[in-house]
């Protein structure tokens, strides 16, 4: 069975790699998984400096989906390169970085700083967190300021560059059209949907934050809507996320036009998830007969009648 | 920290909504320690998502106890659960309460409120084991509240209660008792306390007016509990200066002088 992807930029020993924000720094899952068994990490998001991030409550679950206005709490680039990667050495899956800016120079100065570390396959531009600014703003959400962003970080960039789009848009196409003229390498989505929770007991908001990002297995079905018609849209490889739980949901966006995928609010839930997974897509194409994991990409059967809809 | 996916429950106690499980798990049972947690997984579809945090309240050769109160949806769920199914559980996670070396014929100031009463009796036992003294002061708002009295007594300890509706014991919340207990006995080398956060924050202005020593196990909705989600986060002194600090991997159990209250 093969299920090697060509990015183009990279190449990943399976489809499946586990999302920023919610595997840690990779170290925290080690006594769960093997980490060489992963297509890839994509750590948690950096800021140049250490950042606090928000007051608790931070999260709040909802039904099968999880609140969370984490606020990027982070060590920064500095203690990354210095206490975190060298415990990941040796690993054969390629890292991620998921880089994150309160300025648009922030970012740049995130990418300048990671560009020089060997032990760094690319960056994911993190322009789409709901949690940073007031009500959810973010670079995302407006195609101008994504393409801007994109490509003053792919100026900065030695290495291939993924961005993060937010589904909590109008129109996604136009946004991830944005972020390919800039020059993007590929784009990843979804992020979070910007949502809230209320205690009817104190009539407060759940989160101290008021608004949180919904995640896990309830935003599935709108992930795989904007995978599906961002994947059409553009030519850059596409790295679907949301609410991914087996490798039958994998498969779903792979389906749709996803060339991977990441598996986040799962790996809470169940540590091995993003391995268990592996496995379950590995167990689907030996039951039908797929000798690549290519050649189910894009493969969503479509009457033209549907398709113009 | 490790992932057993079917712990077997063994045997199952039910008060009037409080619950104990005991759980068949050699592995987690070998490396527990008394504060740590659970992590457990209360069904196998999507709802409820999230594990529930619960801490180990007792351990032999063969597994592990959990003792939790009826408070929502998950624990209503696991309350349900019957003897000969299993239980998908991580751990055990966090570091637990620091016993001091020498714990040798010195006396401990044990405080449980309600559910926080769990770890206690791990902890009790424990500390008898290493030949010290644990005294129990164990609150709640109602008899009922109060399940475990006799388990507590047989360790040969001695068992405070208090109720806050004078139903039993002494009338009016754990820390009132605690205060006057402690203006009145000898000093103890240490105390450690877990309950809701308005108590933890009582206890330790108690400690501190009293130069005691107080390890306090605080509560928090949690994500993953192995550090992964930065969800559970509690302000706690690091080097001089405040910070978020994650419950579940840096506690639950904190030092008392450590946690920053702004309640």
């Amino acid at each position: 069975m093969d299920l090697t992807i060509d990015l183009g930029f990279l190449k990943l020993r399976n489809p499946v790699l586990a999302a920023s924000g919610t595997f840690g720094y990779g170290l925290e899952f080690k006594p769960f998984v093997n980490l060489d068994k992963l297509g890839g990490i994509v750590v948690k998001g950096l800021y140049f400096n250490p950042r606090p991030g928000n007051p608790p409550p931070r999260l709040a679950e909802s039904a099968s989906g999880l609140i969370n206005s984490i606020g990027l709490q982070g060590i920064g680039v500095r203690a990354f390169c210095e206490k975190i990667l060298p415990q990941l050495q040796g690993l054969r899956t390629p890292i991620i970085v998921n880089v994150c800016g309160e300025t648009d120079e922030e970012y740049a100065a995130v990418i300048d700083y990671l560009n020089k570390d060997g032990r760094i396959a690319g960056f994911e531009l993190n322009i789409s967190c709901p949690n940073v600014k007031k009500e959810g703003r973010c670079p995302a959400l407006s195609p101008e300021h994504t393409f801007s962003l994109v490509k003053l970080a792919k100026e900065s960039s030695r290495l291939p560059l993924i961005v993060k789009l937010s589904p909590n848009v109008t129109d996604i196409v136009s946004v991830a059209r944005a972020a390919e003229e800039a020059g993007a390498d590929a784009i990843s989505l979804i992020n979070t949907l910007l949502a809230m929770a209320v205690d009817i007991e104190t009539r407060r908001p759940r989160l101290a934050n008021t608004f949180g990002g919904l995640s896990g297995p309830a935003v599935k079905p709108i992930a795989l809507r904007m995978v599906y018609q961002v994947a059409s849209r553009v030519r850059i490889p596409v790295i679907g996320m949301g609410g991914i739980m087996t490798g039958r949901d994998a498969l779903e966006f792979l389906i749709v036009g996803a060339k991977a995928v990441e598996v986040g609010t799962a790996n809470f839930v169940d540590p091995g998830a993003s391995v268990r997974i592996v496995r379950e897509i590995n167990e689907f194409c030996r039951e039908k007969k797929i000798k690549k994991i290519e050649d189910i990409i894009g493969t969503l059967k479509i009457d033209e009648v549907q398709a113009s809809r | 920290m490790l992932n057993d996916p079917a712990a077997l429950i063994i045997r199952k106690k039910t008060w009037d909504g409080y619950f104990l499980l005991a759980l068949r798990s050699p592995r987690v049972a070998r490396r527990a320690k008394p504060g740590q947690f659970l992590m457990v997984r209360v069904s196998g579809q999507p709802y409820p998502l999230l594990r529930r945090p619960l801490s180990i309240h007792a351990r032999d050769e063969e597994g592990v106890e959990i003792f939790f109160a009826r408070s929502g949806l998950g624990t209503a769920i696991l309350a349900d659960k019957k003897t000969g199914e299993t239980l998908d559980i991580l751990g055990p996670l966090g570091k637990g309460f620091v016993i001091p070396a020498t714990a040798k014929g010195k006396s401990f100031c044990l405080i449980g409120g309600g559910r926080g009463i769990a770890p206690l009796y791990f902890l009790a036992r424990e500390l008898r084991a290493k030949g010290g003294h644990p005294r129990v002061f164990y609150g709640g708002k109602t008899e009922a509240d109060l399940p475990l009295i006799r388990k507590f007594a047989a360790l040969k300890t001695e068992v405070f209660i208090s109720t806050d509706d004078g139903s039993l014991g002494f009338p009016g919340l754990v820390t009132a008792m605690v205060e006057k207990e402690l203006a009145r006995s000898a000093r103890p080398a240490r105390i450690y306390a877990c309950g809701p956060d308005p108590m933890m924050k009582k206890i330790a202005g108690i400690a501190a007016g009293l130069n005691i020593p107080a390890q306090l196990s605080l509560e928090s909705i949690m994500g993953c509990g192995i550090g992964a989600c930065w969800g559970c986060v509690r302000k706690v002194l690091r080097g001089g200066s405040a910070e978020w600090v994650k419950i579940c991997e840096e506690g639950p159990v904190f030092a008392s002088r450590e946690i920053v209250w702004d309640l």
